[in-house]
């Protein structure tokens, strides 16, 4: 029989009267990546978080190193060897390094913080990683990807055996997500035993060596990533119907010779974004891709108003325009879908009805003296788009909280859908997306281009922007580098050489 | 990435604005004083002894607001329990005249009090400020309660001189203490581990938890140690009044709150300085000083009072930038 270094057995756990976990299994070898992977709400999060004693489990055992092991409380876990690197970083951004490194176990001489030996000690620890870090930096001066890196450091520090990372590389840029597979390589070498979380299937089979796949709070299979093509992982996630096709890329059709519905000319963003141009086609799809910080968020929030440009001209429908709010731009037809809906495309706490209907309220009015919403309408709205958009919630009243990401991401999409936009802008509208929602959103987005509407498209899933981008800008570093039509991409690999190239 | 370098460089050198934005502040109003009101006898090294003086209480106090506004919390029951602990001081002095029991009485009544704001935030998870904002009503009142608003004369003249009028070297007694506390204070802040601690539960609670940081543990504390320095500064202020009343402290919740953010530390939690509150402290007792050296009515001393403590604030915030 093979060593685990843990074994999950048996699993249950409900939240109310809610199974979140059915009889669930897990188990990790010595020194192997092991991928983790399920729609949302298939119960990874749970799993991981009764793993790392966020959670406790209802029934079911777990063993570590082959024995039984009683994981109450984050501590209990710690104490195990086990430990989560965050997907939203984790660390105190006012506190240094060395500071985050050694938080809650100081090194202390005379009951004074002992500031010396412990950046020395974090210095060895991130020399180890081959990471060229100050320790006495404060974290805030660090990028993303630098401070994940800490962050690891952080764990090894604490002796962790098992190190889960939750979606590691969704805020990286691709040199970031290279550096950090070189070091869950090293990791391996030592020994150290991971769990992978991700819904990027190009990474898991780059990374991993095994792979268990949940589904609905059920285990559904484990092997090895070699034994598996990456169709039959996904039709696995899914639940055997494929939905591969949605995948591919389906030739659309608009006059490519039609007047610019928006025409950029040499707009200014700030000093490094300050010469963007180009045209938007009634009814086509146009894919801004590069890096993360090339910026592409940036260009879509100055269309969006919220920062004004510095310079240049933007034309709508052959006009010129000049505004610097979101409201004059939401009335001349922009959309915008940001990047983090749960900061800022979304109010949480909030019902389904009320975040719908959030830019449309004064449509809901019967004239301009009124200021009462005609609530029937609105739950009409609702209704509608819920309908339309296949939005799974018990009611609209439910708290959006509560619903799952893919869920929660076609609320945001609805509520920009009703405001009639003319031009609609998605900043990664996928990420924690899981596979069946991501093919309805692209299904969304086709459906709204092929209404003689305009998407300008931002993702870092270049597969994705591959299945809907008619056309696709490449940017580095706040220039245009380059524009493609889609038909002469051939592979996903000739964009990605594209984006990386200045 | 370079474009997330600039903007983090950039927000960098705003934090460190912020930071000494109160020893700026406090050098401009310093000048502009001794420049108007010199001749009224601003700079006399008497007035400015003075003012030392006036401000003790409040900056003993806001040495444990850091604490509680680092960790992302606010108390605004410090003025009460000050109120409070010189009535229980003045009480057992007048009954049993027994110095070490009064400030055992005083500061323990502090200690308790904490506890209790503690239990109520952590455990029973009220907001501070909601639960902080009952509790200085349940104990300004209970200081009122306990004479029926009538003072309490203290006519020991041993407890009267080390805790509020007595002078060392023509200094008050008072300043002696604060230095005492800042000493202690600094330290606890910027080289003890609770310091950090104290700092990660404000900066980011969730991370501090999962490195195995009692957070709760760490919020108790801080209230008792609010609470504590509270009883402190109502012995103090019934030595320098050489009588307990139920009004002493009224409105010095929010002055400490004033102090410790005028001083750089962030309403939001997760960075501080203990020595900004201080200078935040006699920032604002400097401000009162002038205003009345100016011959300005109360009314007027209000009014600008207030206005520059937003005038400061927003200083501050622009500096800072849209950081958050």
């Amino acid at each position: 029989m093979e060593q685990f270094v843990l074994e999950m057995k048996g699993i249950n756990k409900s939240f109310g009267s809610v199974p979140v976990l059915k009889n669930v299994e897990f188990k990790l070898k010595q020194g192997e990546v092991h991928a983790l992977v399920g729609g949302n709400g298939a119960g990874k999060s749970t799993l991981m978080k009764i793993m790392t004693g966020v959670y406790t489990l209802d029934s079911g055992e777990v063993h570590v190193n082959g024995k039984l092991a009683h994981i109450r409380d984050t501590r209990d876990a710690k104490a195990q060897g086990i430990a989560m690197i965050f997907q939203e970083l984790s660390l105190v951004q006012s506190m240094t390094v060395a500071e985050n490194i050694f938080l809650g176990e100081e090194i202390a001489h005379n009951g004074l913080r002992d500031i010396r030996s412990m950046n020395d000690r974090a210095a060895k620890l991130l020399a180890e990683l081959d990471l060229d870090i100050d320790p006495a930096t404060p974290v805030y001066r660090l990028s993303v990807g630098l401070s994940q890196m800490v962050e690891i450091a952080k764990a090894l520090s604490k002796d962790a055996k098992i190190l889960v990372f939750d979606e590691p590389t969704a805020s990286l840029s691709e040199t970031e997500t290279s550096r950090l597979f070189e070091i869950i390589q090293t990791l391996k070498a030592k020994g150290v035993s991971m769990v992978y979380i991700s819904h990027r299937m190009k990474e898991i089979q780059m990374v991993a060596d095994s792979i268990t796949i949940l589904r609905d709070g059920q285990f559904i299979l484990r092997d090895s990533v070699a034994n598996l093509t990456m169709e039959q992982i996904i039709s696995n996630l899914i639940g055997g119907e494929s939905s591969k096709h949605k995948f591919d890329w389906v030739p659309r059709y608009y006059d490519e010779n039609a007047p610019d519905l928006l025409r950029l000319e040499s707009v200014k963003v700030n000093d490094k974004i300050n010469n963007i141009t180009f045209g938007l086609k009634p009814g086509e799809i146009l894919g801004l891709a590069g890096l993360m910080g090339s910026g592409r968020t940036e260009i879509l929030e100055t269309l969006f108003g919220l920062h004004p440009k510095l310079g240049g001209t933007i034309i709508l429908d052959g006009q010129k325009l000049d505004y610097s709010s979101p409201q004059e731009a939401i009335r001349l037809g922009f959309a915008l879908v940001p990047e983090d809906r749960r900061k800022l495309g979304l109010v949480l706490n909030h019902s389904v009805r009320e975040n719908l209907i959030l830019p449309i309220l004064k449509k809901l009015r019967g004239n301009k003296l009124q200021f009462l919403i005609k609530e029937k309408q609105a739950d009409g709205v609702t209704e509608e788009s819920v309908k339309q958009l296949n939005i799974i919630t018990s009611s609209i009243n439910k708290t959006i909280r509560l619903l799952s990401g893919g869920n929660q991401q076609k609320v945001v999409i609805a509520k920009w859908l009703n405001t009639n936009p003319r031009i609609l802008m998605l900043d990664e509208p996928t990420a924690g997306v899981d596979i069946g929602a991501k093919s309805e959103i692209i299904q969304i987005i086709r459906n709204f281009a092929d209404q003689g509407n305009s998407v300008i498209f931002v993702s870092s899933e270049l597969a994705e922007m591959l299945a809907i981008c008619d056309r696709i800008i490449t940017i580095y570093d706040g220039r245009i580098t380059g524009e493609l039509s889609r038909k002469d991409i051939g592979v996903e690999e000739e964009l990605q050489h594209a984006i990386q190239r200045s | 990435m370079p474009s997330k370098e600039v903007k983090k460089r950039a927000s960098l050198g705003s934090i460190q604005w912020n930071r000494y934005m109160v020893y700026i502040v406090f050098v401009l109003v310093f000048v502009l004083f001794s420049v108007l009101l010199g001749g009224k006898g601003f700079l006399n090294p008497n007035n400015l002894a003075n003012v030392l003086r006036q401000t003790s209480m409040i900056s003993i106090m806001a040495v444990a607001g850091t604490f509680v506004i680092a960790a992302g919390q606010i108390d605004l029951t410090v003025g009460a329990v000050a109120a409070m602990s010189a009535m229980i001081a003045s009480l057992v002095l007048r009954d049993l005249n027994n110095i070490p029991l009064a400030i055992l009485g005083g500061v323990g009544f502090g200690v308790v009090s904490g506890a209790f704001v503690g239990f109520l935030v952590t455990k029973l998870r009220l907001p501070s400020f909601l639960a902080t904002m009952g509790m200085m009503s349940v104990i300004r009142g209970g200081a009122m309660w306990v004479t029926q608003t009538a003072a309490v004369p203290i006519k020991n003249a041993v407890f009267n001189k080390v805790f509020g009028i007595g002078m060392i070297g023509g200094i008050s007694v008072l300043v002696f203490w604060t230095i005492g506390f800042y000493i202690v204070g600094y330290i606890l802040f910027n080289k003890s581990i609770f310091g950090r601690h104290t700092l990660a539960t404000g900066g980011n609670e969730m991370s501090a938890i999962y490195s195995g940081i009692k957070t709760n543990r760490i919020k108790i504390i801080i209230f008792i140690l609010s609470g504590a320095f509270a009883g402190f500064a109502g012995i103090l202020y019934a030595g320098r009044m050489q009588a307990g009343r139920f009004s002493f402290g009224d409105g010095d919740e929010l002055s400490v709150i004033a102090a410790v953010v005028l001083g750089g530390t962030s309403m939001a939690g997760g960075a501080g300085s203990v020595i900004g509150s201080l200078f935040g402290s006699i920032l604002m007792g400097v401000i009162n000083n002038a205003l009345i050296l100016a011959g300005l009515s109360i009314a007027q001393q209000t009014i600008i009072k207030g206005a520059i403590i937003v005038l400061a604030v927003a200083l501050s915030n622009l500096t800072q930038g849209k950081q958050k």
